[in-house]
């Protein structure tokens, strides 16, 4: 293959891209006069119809780690990249089945409301909260590192200055357009990534005419069968499965996606756009498998790992060699404006947090009401939103150079057994209590935490100690179940009388929504 | 109606999470049986399961929510009725 231009300042990916933040700050000045309350903020005022809550479900899901990194892991591992792709997807029929009707129908702007139903509000929305924030922090240092790297690599732009232009846009976008901006610069962003990775798969495939099991037969003659088996992902089963859990579980019960269950009007609306959203999602992880294996074989492995070594270049490869430097352009263009909406999606959800269960529900007890109210809880969020972006600036130049990939597998597995096995208890079993669910959420953070850092990824990668305290890579295999034990064991020790009573109530509740 | 939903809801959870480790423990434990050759050498066997564990989400949550608007929206909406009344 020639010589990359990737790297150089490309002119269509800097116009494309000025073009999209351009039309999104556009859609943030528009959001911005619609964004007077605090349901409109956290909730875009429950305006959204399903298929657009669908695609900004997808949007803020399909990150650039998912969109770069699967196919790059594809087209260096083959096969190995499939286990990943599949694991991203299965969430997200749990969340249909178990997950998105109870909360639209609990809830108001978080999942803490639907957990804290019957509880004493206090105490877990205190805990809900700190394992939000962990999630969240962990999810944007990863973000924002990986927007630094990919920006750097891909218009040679400074490390530094990327990372403060995503944050001040994003900052932008959640200050003033709060979930109407957010939600619409989802969708865009949803769109664009669909419709280019859908376009770069067919170029791919036009080579082999049109036929995948010609592209992976010459994938196994290029290099050997085994691109097509498992190779050293998992080694280990009970690492897979562990992964799997984690990634599985922690889709259902990652804080951005959760929130955006609020946006839409009923449950049934709800129900509709997780259904569009899980099609647009396995669409989007079936053409990035073709992707990875096409620039396997059309770009090459080797070349592939020449511009970078964890192979994250490899779909923006593939699209100069197809289209051209001005797909090349496209393509990143793309991957910016998608880390730029995934960020501003976690900032949101930040920001729920703080504003709307610590201040509102901890520190003012949930007793103010009326106008003041209103006008306290959006000035507080809009202090957290500013707060949580210096924040996420801060720590994208603090985590510079680091190797951040752990932190998107420790939020999934924080996210799998802190916030799922609670919501879930909370839904179903009527003896559940606030300290069973303070126990299980604070346990399931902790526990993932520890056993992160002393996993071979933390403790010898990172701490350069000459072997890991456990060998485990992915806590979820532990963590889970830990943290269902700790809520079940704390509930029966000691039963909470009030939690019975308010079961019947919040069952109602969740099946028939609010009154009306 | 209501534990009928989380009946239906919960075979499909188990479905999906019996489909997607199947396919893991399949890929862990007999890595040879998921690398096996199908169609004349040109694709394995374990490409074509893990194609179709993507496929069965989607068809799986469309089930659901075609079985949700038939059945279970108009059960809820005659018990709001119902409820309203009394």
């Amino acid at each position: 293959m020639n010589k990359t231009t990737l790297g150089e300042p490309n002119a269509i990916a800097i116009v494309a891209f000025i073009g999209f933040v351009l039309i999104t700050l556009g859609i943030t000045y528009w959001a911005a006069r619609r964004t007077r309350t605090s349901a409109e903020f956290f909730a875009a005022g429950g305006n959204v119809s399903a298929a657009q809550n669908g695609f900004a479900l997808a949007g803020d899901y399909m990150s650039a780690a998912s969109f770069l990194g699967i196919a790059g892991l594809v087209s260096l591992s083959g096969f190995d990249g499939l286990i990943y792709s599949i694991g991203f997807l299965v969430g997200w029929p749990l969340i249909t089945f178990l997950i998105a009707e109870p909360l639209r129908n609990l809830g108001t702007y978080t999942f803490a409301d639907v957990v804290a139903f019957r509880l004493r509000q206090g105490p877990v929305r205190v805990t809900a909260a700190i394992s939000t924030l962990t999630v969240v922090t962990f999810y944007l240092i990863a973000q924002m590192v990986g927007a630094g790297n990919l920006i750097h690599l891909m218009f040679g732009l400074d490390y530094a200055l990327a990372v403060v232009i995503v944050g001040s846009v994003m900052l932008l976008y959640v200050l003033f357009g709060g979930m109407i901006a957010t939600t619409w610069v989802q969708i865009i962003k949803a769109a664009l990534l669909l419709l280019g990775a859908t376009i770069l798969a067919v170029l791919v495939l036009a080579q082999f005419g049109f036929n995948p099991l010609t592209l992976f037969a010459e994938a196994k003659a290029q290099y050997g069968a085994g691109a097509l088996a498992p190779g050293k992902l998992v080694a280990n089963p009970l690492e897979a499965v562990s992964l799997g859990l984690a990634l599985m579980l922690g889709t259902a019960g990652l804080p951005h996606i959760l929130m955006r269950f609020y946006t839409v009007r009923d449950a049934a609306t709800a129900r509709r756009s997780v259904a569009y959203a899980t099609s647009l999602i396995g669409w989007f992880y079936l053409v990035t498998f073709v992707l990875g294996f096409g620039a396997s074989v059309l770009v090459g492995r080797e070349a592939i790992k020449a511009v970078d070594k964890g192979g994250n270049m490899a779909a923006p490869l593939l699209a100069e060699v197809l289209g051209g430097t001005g797909f090349l352009g496209f393509i990143s263009a793309v991957a910016f404006a998608t880390i730029l909406a995934v960020v501003a999606g976690l900032t949101l959800s930040g920001a729920a947090a703080l504003a709307h269960d610590l201040w509102g529900h901890v520190v003012r007890k949930g007793q103010i009401t009326g106008e003041s109210a209103e006008k306290e809880t959006m000035k507080v969020a809009r202090y957290a939103t500013i707060g949580l972006a210096v924040a996420a600036i801060g720590l994208g130049l603090l985590f510079q150079g680091q190797n951040v990939a752990f932190m998107v597998g420790l939020a999934f597995s924080i996210a799998a057994s802190a916030n799922f096995p609670a919501l879930l208890m909370s839904m179903l079993w009527r003896r559940f209590t606030t300290m069973g669910a303070v126990a299980s959420m604070l346990t399931g953070t902790l526990v993932s935490l520890v056993l992160i850092t002393l996993s071979p990824t933390v403790w010898v990668d990172l701490l350069h100690n000459a072997a890991p305290v456990i060998s485990l890579k992915n806590p979820g295999i532990i963590s889970v179940p830990a943290a269902f034990f700790a809520g079940i064991l704390v509930s029966l020790l000691a039963p909470e009388k009030a939690a019975v009573d308010g079961f019947a109530a919040a069952q109602d509740r969740m099946h028939l929504g609010p009154p009306s | 109606m209501v534990a009928r939903r989380w009946r239906v809801g919960g075979v499909l959870t188990a479905v999906m999470m019996a489909a997607y480790f199947g396919f893991i423990l399949l890929v862990a434990f007999d890595k040879e049986s998921a690398g096996e050759l199908l169609a004349g050498g040109r694709v394995s066997l374990g490409i074509v399961l893990g194609a179709l564990v993507i496929i069965l989400a989607p068809v799986l949550t469309t089930i659901y929510v075609r079985w949700a608007n038939r059945h279970y929206d108009p059960a809820i909406k005659a018990l709001r009725k119902q409820r309203k009344q009394s």
